[in-house]
């Protein structure tokens, strides 16, 4: 995904991350203590789903083939969510 | 009724001999957030829910058994060949003294699964937020899930019922927006 580590300076106040335009990534930097025992995660990560955003489904949407969409789990690439392994604190 | 279909709903194909994933993939089989909890909490409310929501809490709870199914498919090919040893290393000790390698409704800290976890409180909206809020509880399990094997053809599987989560919860919010917009409201002008 992006191609350096991400810290807390790279969010914008809205917690997206301008290298990855149109993500469904959402970044937030979590409080660091002054005497945390372990190495802080800078930078923690979720995912914000198609779903959360397209209301009821409008009729006569663009639709994937159907080995794709037998592959991808959906008939429908406005509703497809690649996801791919994260580690803890971003990759 | 229903009726079966011998085959799984996606290929599940596991190329990796970790034994210890089972353990964590049996989260997703008897877990609060599990496939069986999701096939049988729709399943229950559909009984007292509008009728035109019916249908969708029929369908998405036959496919929640069919993915039950999937996982069960993964856990078996993870421990059918496991010797004592490798079960005790995987930290499924516990599990084989009860068990053997035989499937059981529990969650990966081997705590069995409860009626407790699902809901029917006969209100349309209250049921179906829960609903809702299980896709998405369920979609981040299958993320940690991911997150934790790097066999790629398990992730395969786990990211094809990972998007089904997604696309459930799509389907449970139009029901929301259905129940919301009495539709079957006649209006005359």
């Amino acid at each position: 995904m992006s191609t350096q580590p991400l810290t807390s300076q790279a969010l914008n106040p809205q917690g997206i991350n301008p290298q990855l335009p149109n993500s469904e990534e959402r970044f937030y930097a979590p409080f660091r203590g002054p005497f945390d025992p372990c190495p802080p995660i800078l930078c923690k990560t979720y995912v914000v789903p198609p779903q959360l955003f397209l209301g009821f489904q409008p009729p006569n949407l663009p639709q994937f083939s159907l080995p794709e969409a037998l592959r991808f789990g959906t008939l429908w690439p406005a509703l497809f969510s690649p996801y791919s392994p994260q580690n803890r604190g971003g990759n | 009724m229903w009726i079966y279909e011998k085959k799984l709903q996606y290929p599940v194909r596991v190329g990796k001999c970790d034994v210890r994933m089972a353990k964590y993939l049996i989260e997703q089989y008897g877990g609060a957030d599990g496939e069986l909890a999701a096939a049988l909490r729709y399943m229950n409310q559909r009984y007292s829910i509008p009728d035109k929501i019916i249908g969708l809490l029929t369908d998405i709870s036959t496919e929640e058994l069919a993915h039950l199914e999937m996982i069960a498919t993964m856990v078996y090919k993870l421990t059918k060949d496991a010797t004592v040893e490798q079960l005790k290393e995987a930290g499924l000790g516990a599990h084989y003294a009860n068990h053997d390698s035989a499937l059981y409704y529990e969650n990966a800290g081997g705590v069995p699964w409860t009626a407790a976890y699902i809901q029917a409180k006969g209100d349309p909206i209250a049921d179906l937020y829960e609903d809702i809020a299980a896709e998405e509880k369920a979609r981040a399990t299958y993320q940690w899930l991911i997150n934790m094997t790097d066999d790629v053809d398990l992730m395969d599987s786990l990211k094809f019922l990972r998007e089904r989560e997604v696309v459930h919860s799509q389907r449970f919010r139009e029901a929301v927006e259905i129940l919301k917009e009495d539709r079957e409201y006649k209006r005359v002008f």
